[in-house]
């Protein structure tokens, strides 16, 4: 091989900030690339995908929504894979919040309390955290894999919610729609700006991410489980207790993918339907990569993602392009991240026999 | 009564087949050291490359040698991710998913709904007449009788030859391997893409033969099982056959479940093939012994020769 790597003996601070946005670049140069081998004029497609989602007010409402269940969903995922523990099933701890924080808004469908709207977000986390309870339990208590038991959970919520669509959450005057009744305005997140559908929804995970921000880099907790993740070992010895941040790490993800996807029902959607997210859920797993499982850097790599999925919408609208576009491009971002971050701990040599020398004569 | 035994016995088979083929590639990759979890995303890529090339050549055969070509590739991408630019396995693995996901949907977009020609079963005189054994033993297609060679050939590998201990020892500690001599990049990079190649073969079957057809996302989390699999099997090639025919057992029991009408909602017996990959996967990994002593040492792990 002609190139080599070369252990830097340590970690690059300016490569961990600078390979998201070479990555970034390489995307969207695979992504030119991918539009003309589809028979688009690139530069066009790429306006399209890019630009005029969010050239309106609108637009920019639109990135928001989009952006806040990717944000909130990988703020939780992020803190796990700090921690080495990989929960994937983010998609169905926010299919459980749905279920419940949406079931409570037609239990309750007459009410016009105050108090309806947080005891959804409430319920919504709480479903959400129960479903993420399960792998926890089942890794600590019988050392099953959390990725795998996690990622078949989301099948089962996913039917689960086709199940209660199709039966008791079904709306009574809909002809056998399989569709919940639309919300109340008490059920409904408040719509933010006038003319977009950006609701508190978006407040609230700008929220956690400050709130994240602090706790991990301030609280013990955080630093707890910053130490976990990096060299277990230590961890143990100064005697921090796995458990408890595994149980801290997936409870924690849980919840906020539960409050995720309360806010989709509660907020763009208005009503319970048999599918809820686009993959918010997995898509959230890039998003936390992207984004150096840092929270201000999930912030932006969340606001970027969710423009893909915008982007998807108008290249299918305006070029008949499939939506699947906005997963290739999703996928490819990551690879290109994964890839690069390789710089962060090595260099990249041109292997020659010189060198080789040199390194024989120093040994 | 044995038509209908022998009918649900025969569907069994082809419901198992996909999961012996994704998760006997998974554990030679595994055996090796490298984690990877893009199986779904190489079996959806590998369904939707075969069943283009069968509508372009209707020639089953390419077709199917098309799929493999196509999760060789991928396992491929991977392989320079993780293998050669030392990227973490577990998120390579979960991209290789999400890209998979997103580029078969790409790609099969114009299929949609195109039926076509399921693989032929095999026919031979007599002995596929025969009661409940004919068609069980005899009526397969020969990509079931493949799966079972593999699974014997895999074994033989593993146990018997010198390059299957060559891997194995790659898996456990990749130090030593390099020590010796081996390339441990070289092996697992070979590891890694009869993995693909097999993902791809299960999901040519999918598309091909147990279904024949293309929609996004048919794997329906197979890929996923499949991993599942491997570790019920302890890394052990027969156990993945018993693994893999319990799955098809159990998916078959719910479909025919459904057809009868019980009174059960259809959603919750379709939940029934996850749950049980929850509750083997429980099973098995409580004994946190036995997967130690099984579990290929160096797994998941980064290997750069100078550090």
């Amino acid at each position: 091989m002609l190139l080599k790597l070369e252990p830097r003996g340590g970690t690059s601070r300016a490569m961990v900030y600078l390979t998201p946005l070479l990555a970034i670049f390489l995307t969207l140069i695979m992504g030119a690339v991918l539009f003309a081998l589809l028979g688009h004029d690139p530069l066009e497609a790429m306006h399209a995908f890019f630009i005029a989602p969010v050239s309106s007010a609108y637009g920019l409402g639109e990135l928001g929504v989009k952006a806040t269940p990717l944000i909130l969903c990988a703020i939780g995922l992020a803190i796990g894979f700090r921690a080495n523990v990989w929960n994937i099933g983010a998609e169905g701890q926010l299919t459980l919040g749905a279920i419940c924080g949406g079931g409570l808004a037609l239990w309750f469908y007459d009410s016009d309390s105050v108090l309806l709207l947080p005891a959804m977000a409430l319920a919504g986390a709480l479903g959400g955290l129960a479903w993420a309870a399960v792998p926890a339990f089942l890794k600590l208590r019988f050392n099953a894999n959390e990725i795998l038991t996690s990622l078949m959970l989301t099948y089962v919520a996913t039917l689960l919610l086709s199940l209660l669509v199709h039966g008791p959450y079904r709306d009574p005057d809909g002809f056998n729609f399989p569709e919940s009744r639309l919300f109340e305005d008490s059920a409904l997140l408040p719509v933010m700006i006038e003319g977009t559908r950006l609701h508190l929804g978006a407040a609230v995970a700008v929220f956690v991410v400050l709130a994240a921000w602090l706790i991990l880099s301030r609280s013990f907790i955080g630093f707890q489980i910053k130490v976990i993740g990096l060299t277990p070992a230590a961890a143990g010895y100064a005697g921090f207790r796995h458990s408890n941040l595994v149980w801290l790490t997936l409870l924690t993800g849980g919840a906020l993918a539960g409050i995720a996807g309360l806010f989709e029902v509660a907020g763009p959607i208005g009503q319970i339907t048999p599918v809820i997210s686009p993959g918010y859920g997995f898509t959230a797993i890039i998003v936390a990569f992207v984004g150096r499982l840092h929270p201000i850097g999930i912030l932006g790599a969340g606001l970027l993602i969710a423009l893909s999925y915008l982007g998807g919408e108008t290249v299918q609208i305006q070029m008949g392009l499939p939506q699947a576009v906005t997963g290739v491009f999703q996928g490819l971002l990551l690879f290109f991240l994964l890839a690069c971050d390789v710089l962060i701990r090595y260099r990249i040599r041109w292997a020659s026999g010189a060198s080789k020398e040199t390194r024989r004569t120093a040994t | 009564m044995t038509e209908t035994l022998a009918a649900i016995l025969v569907t069994v088979v082809t419901a198992a087949t996909p999961l012996v083929f994704a998760a006997i590639g998974e554990l030679v990759t595994e055996k090796a050291g490298v984690l990877n979890l893009g199986v779904e995303g190489m079996m959806l890529v590998g369904a939707v490359s075969g069943f283009a090339a069968a509508i372009a050549t209707g020639n089953p055969a390419i077709a199917i040698i098309v799929a493999m070509l196509a999760g060789t590739a991928m396992a491929f991408l991977f392989g320079v991710l993780t293998l050669s630019l030392l990227a973490n396995q577990v998120a390579t693995g979960l991209a290789l998913t999400m890209f998979g996901v997103g580029l078969s949907a790409l790609i099969g977009q114009d299929y949609v709904g195109t039926p076509i020609k399921a693989l032929a079963k095999l026919d031979i005189p007599v002995l596929s007449d025969l009661p409940l054994i004919g068609p069980v033993v005899f009526g397969q297609d020969f990509l079931v009788y493949l799966s079972l060679v593999m699974v014997a050939g895999v074994a033989w590998f593993l146990k018997s030859t010198r390059a299957g201990l060559i891997l194995r020892a790659t898996g456990e500690s990749h130090d030593a391997a390099h020590a010796l001599g081996y390339s441990v990049i070289g092996i697992r990079y070979l590891a890694v893409m009869f993995g693909g190649a097999m993902s791809g073969l299960a999901g040519a079957y999918l598309s091909l033969a147990y279904t024949p057809m293309w929609a996004e996302n048919m794997s329906a989390g197979r890929g996923w099982i499949a991993l599942a699999l491997v570790v019920f099997a302890t890394w052990k090639p027969g156990r993945v056959l018993v693994g893999a025919y319990l799955f098809g057992g159990v998916t078959i029991l719910q479909l025919h479940a459904q057809g009868a009408g019980f009174a059960v909602p259809s959603q919750a017996l379709s939940m029934l093939p996850y749950l049980a990959t929850i509750v083997v996967l429980v099973l098995i990994s409580r004994d946190s012994t036995r997967i130690r002593l099984n579990a290929p040492a160096c797994i998941g792990k980064v290997f750069h020769p100078e550090t």
